[in-house]
Formats: structure tokens, sequence, C-alpha cells
């Protein structure tokens, strides 16, 4: 009997450990695949642009451009841009995540508040808010405020959703059992209701993150000034090619790093959650 | 009657910041160049109507829009299938929709006005590249959960692979592909308002832009919610007809 259990066992563990291996090389072999697309592209783009066959005005080689950047980053402009519009994107990211999440508490809890922002979130949050920025420009001018402010404002609505349906599907049970400890409503909501609500209330912050990126990008390019978009919008007016793909490239970086980096905060947020299990 | 009660008590605070921004505009406790009253900002907006600058306008977006749009669902849904379907093309293809996934789609808009100067087309190309990836995704992920039985089944009664993938990998894709699309909805209106802001000659954004720049602060109001409202009319239409392509499902 011992023995038939031992091979089954060993029989399940060699069928992990292939299992195992196989995970490993795919994962190995779409990351070299990955990498050698990406190559190709950039390839492309290279040759397409030496070619002769479209002007360097519609697309600058990609070697000048990343030598555009370089010097842009020796120059410091580049850092300058680079800093001001992740200032003003996470600036306007992280009110709309604290006034996000706490309005969306503040509706689960309290009937009255529920009934007054409902109807605004569920109509506003499919509105283009974007179209707003003229007016934020007229109230609040061409500064800083103004750049958060439209963030803020495109950003909040999927984080109030977000942390709603997380709260309502909240395990009663739980509610019962830590009220019937003696919890007060507070405990309830830190303790209890704000971490079982998390992974959602996360996936509305993921949500949120891009849209910041976007809106700040778009202000800046109808604002001018500083900042990423600001410096692709004054290259393009000066129908500088070379200054608006370096600006491409470098937004792209900054969107690539800060969803990564909310990813890499979802995962330690949740290594106590199921999913962190499901995803090893 | 019940139900319409109910909808009043619903959208009643709506209304309540409707009649606030009268009142604050009326009493001047605002600034009534930054903030006109809700009632002159209507007048504003007939009269945008009767001189066709809104219907001209909406029109030249609404064309832009929709192009782009179908162009990013044709396009990006097939190509999302597609590389569900073959293993090599996925390999491939995969890491660029990843590498491309993350850019801030508005960092386009000057690129697209570089290529296409500042009319319909550079509109076009933006909205279709910029909403291409998110159908792609949908119809990537829609189609890869679809049961193997049954497209096993299909392929062992004869079907070849262009009807089994219109009969069986699309209908299962299809709830994640709506989806995609609803968020494609949503960007193509936010890129299309947004570069017309920027640079355009005709379009709502344009219109808002214009207006602002001329300080008739009450038009622009006028067209600024004209574009709230038809952002959020489509999206409502588009979550009716979900409903109804989704009949079939339990």
């Amino acid at each position: 009997m011992a023995r038939v259990e031992g091979d089954a066992s060993l029989a399940s563990a060699q069928a992990d450990i292939s299992r195992d291996a196989a995970r490993r090389l795919d994962v190995v072999f779409r990351g070299g695949a990955g990498i050698l697309s990406i190559l190709l592209l950039l390839i492309t783009w290279e040759l397409f642009a030496r070619s002769g066959k479209v002007t360097p005005f519609m697309l600058p080689a990609f070697s000048a451009v990343v030598e555009r950047i370089y010097n842009d980053a020796l120059a410091g402009e580049l850092w300058r841009n680079l800093g001001l519009t992740m200032y003003r994107a996470l600036t306007g990211f992280v009110i709309a995540a604290v006034g996000g999440i706490t309005l969306g508490a503040m509706m689960s809890g309290n009937r009255f508040v529920r009934w007054f922002f409902d109807p605004i979130i569920s109509v506003g949050f499919p509105m283009p808010k974007i179209a707003f920025l003229p007016i934020i420009i007229l109230w609040l001018g061409l500064y800083d405020v103004s750049k958060i402010s439209i963030v803020v404002f495109d950003a909040i609505f999927p984080v109030v959703t977000a942390t709603l349906t997380g709260l309502a599907a909240v395990d009663k049970e739980l509610i019962w059992s830590a009220r019937n400890m003696g919890a007060s409503q507070r405990e309830v909501m830190w303790q209890i209701k704000l971490p079982a609500a998390l992974p959602q209330i996360l996936t509305g912050l993921q949500v949120a993150l891009p849209i910041a990126l976007i809106v700040e990008i778009i202000g800046e390019m109808v604002m001018g000034g500083y900042g990423l978009g600001g410096a692709m919008m004054t290259a393009s007016r000066f129908a500088d090619s070379r200054g608006v793909f370096a600006g491409i490239v470098e937004i792209a970086f900054v969107g690539y790093g800060l969803i990564k980096a909310m990813a890499m905060v979802r995962r330690r947020l949740l290594v106590w959650h199921q999913e962190a299990a499901e995803r090893s | 009657m019940q139900t319409v009660a109910q909808t009043t008590v619903r959208y009643l605070p709506l209304l309540l910041i409707a009649l606030a921004w009268e009142a604050a505009a009326r009493l001047h406790l605002v600034d009534t160049s930054a903030l006109p009253p809700l009632s002159k900002v209507a007048v504003a907006w007939v009269d945008l109507l009767r001189d066709g600058e809104l219907v001209d306008n909406g029109a030249a977006s609404l064309y832009r829009g929709a192009a782009g749009l179908l162009l990013a669902v044709i396009l990006g849904g097939s190509l999302g299938l597609c590389m569900a379907r073959w293993r090599m093309l996925d390999i491939f293809v995969n890491p660029l929709v990843e590498l491309f996934y993350p850019l801030p789609k508005s960092a386009l808009i000057p690129v697209t006005v570089l290529w296409l100067g500042f009319g319909d087309g550079s509109k076009i190309l933006l909205i279709f590249l910029g909403c291409m990836i998110p159908v792609t995704i949908g119809a990537y992920n829609g189609a890869r959960g679809a049961d193997h039985a049954l497209v096993w089944s299909a392929r062992s009664m004869g079907a070849n692979r262009l009807r089994m993938m219109w009969d069986v990998v699309v209908p299962s894709a299809l709830p994640e592909l709506l989806n995609g699309i609803r968020t494609a909805l949503a960007l193509a209106f936010i890129l299309l308002v947004s570069s017309e802001l920027i640079v355009a000659q005709k379009g709502l954004g344009y219109l808002i832009g214009y207006l602002g720049s001329t300080g008739s602060y009450e038009g622009m109001y006028a067209v600024v919610l004209t574009v709230a409202f038809l952002g959020f009319t489509a999206d409502r239409l588009y979550q009716l007809l979900t409903h109804w392509l989704l009949r079939w499902r339990v």
C-alpha cells in the first residue's frame, strides 16, 4: 500500500516538475521571442527610415531619436520634463486614489451620501471628462493646479466605482462576526471591509493610473509649458520631428515603468490573498 | 408610477446641482463669466443648434470617431482572434502588444499630425491606433478562453478553420471582446475631443476651444455639456447593444 502511494506521489511530483519545466521553457522561449520581435521592430524602423522612402521629417531614424534623447538627458532637459510630468500625474493620481477610496467608503456606509453621489458617479463615469479641460483652465489658469485637477477629475471615477463594488461584495458573515466580537464601526471598516475589498480597489487604481497619465499628457499638450507632453507639442510646432518621436519613446518608458510598478505594489499588498498563490 | 417616482428621487441630486449652479450664477456668488447661469447656457445651445455650428462640427467629430473606432474593432479584433489561434503569431506579436499597451495613447497626437496633417486623416489614424490595443486584448483573452472541447468537436465535425472561427471562437470570445470595445469607445471620445482641442479646424473639440478663445463662455459650456452627454449616451447605447448581443447567454 505504502509502495503504491509512494509511486503515486512520485508520479505526481514528476508531473509537477515536467509541467514546471515546460512552463519555464515557455517563459524563456516567449521572453526570447519577445526581445527578438521588439529588436525586429526597431531594426525595421531604422532601415525603413534610412531607405529614403520616407523623409527624415516623417520618420527620423531610431538611432537619431536615441541620440536626441541622450543629448536631452545630458542637457538636463529630459529630467526636468520627466520630473514635472511624473510629479503632476502622480500627485493627481494619489489625490484621486485617497479621495476616491474615501468617497466610496462613505457612500457604502451612509445612505444619504450614497443617494447624493450615486447618479453623479454613474452619469459622470462614462463621460469624456477631458472636454471639461477648457472650463478648468478658465477657472484655475494654465499652471500645475489645472493640470493636476483634470487628472483628479478623470481618475477618481474608476476608484470610487471599484471601492463601492469591492465593499458591497465583502462577506457579510465576516462583518457580523467582527461586530459580535465587539468591533466598532471604524474597526470594521479598517480591519475587515477595506482589506477584504482591497483586490478590487487595487484593480480600480490600476485602471485609474493609465488614465491619469493619458490626461496629464493631454493637459500639457493643451496648456503648454514644461513636461514631456508640453515638450512634444513645442517640438511639433517647430517641425522638430526628432523631438516628437523622442517624446513618444520617453512617454512610453514612463507608462511602462508606472504600470509595472503598480503591478508590483499589487503583488506586495496582496501576498496574503489567494490570488498571489494562484499565480505562482 | 412607482418607477417614475423612484427615478426622480434617484436623479434628484443632478437636478439639485443644476439648480445650485443657476442660483450661484444668478446671485453673483461666482464670477458669471467663469460660470454663466445654466439657463443662458441653454439659450446659447439653441443658438448654436440653429446656426448649424453644432450639427456641422458634430458630424465631423462623429465621422472621425466612427471611422477610427470601426477600423480598430475590425482590425484589432481580427488580430486578437488570430493571435489566440496561431501560436507563432502569438509568440511574436504579443510582446509588441504588451509594449504598446502601457503607452499613454495621447502621446500619439503630435505624431499623427506630423504624418497626416490637421484634417480628418490624422484623427482617424489616432483613434484607430489608440483604440486597437484594448480590442485586440479583449478578443485575445476571450478567444483563449474558448472551450477546447467545443473547438475540437467543431473540427472533428468537419468545420474548416474559418467556419470554426466564426461559429465557435467568436461567440465564446464575445463577452470579453465587447468589454474591450467598451474601453475603446471611452478612449475614442477622449482622443477625439483632445486632438480636436489641440489641433483641428472643425469638430466639437475645436468648437469648444474656439468659443473659449473668443470669450463666448456660454457657448463653450453648451458644447462641453453636449460632448459629455454624447459620451454618456454612447456608452448607455453600447450597453444595450451588448445586452442584446449576449441575450443567448444564461
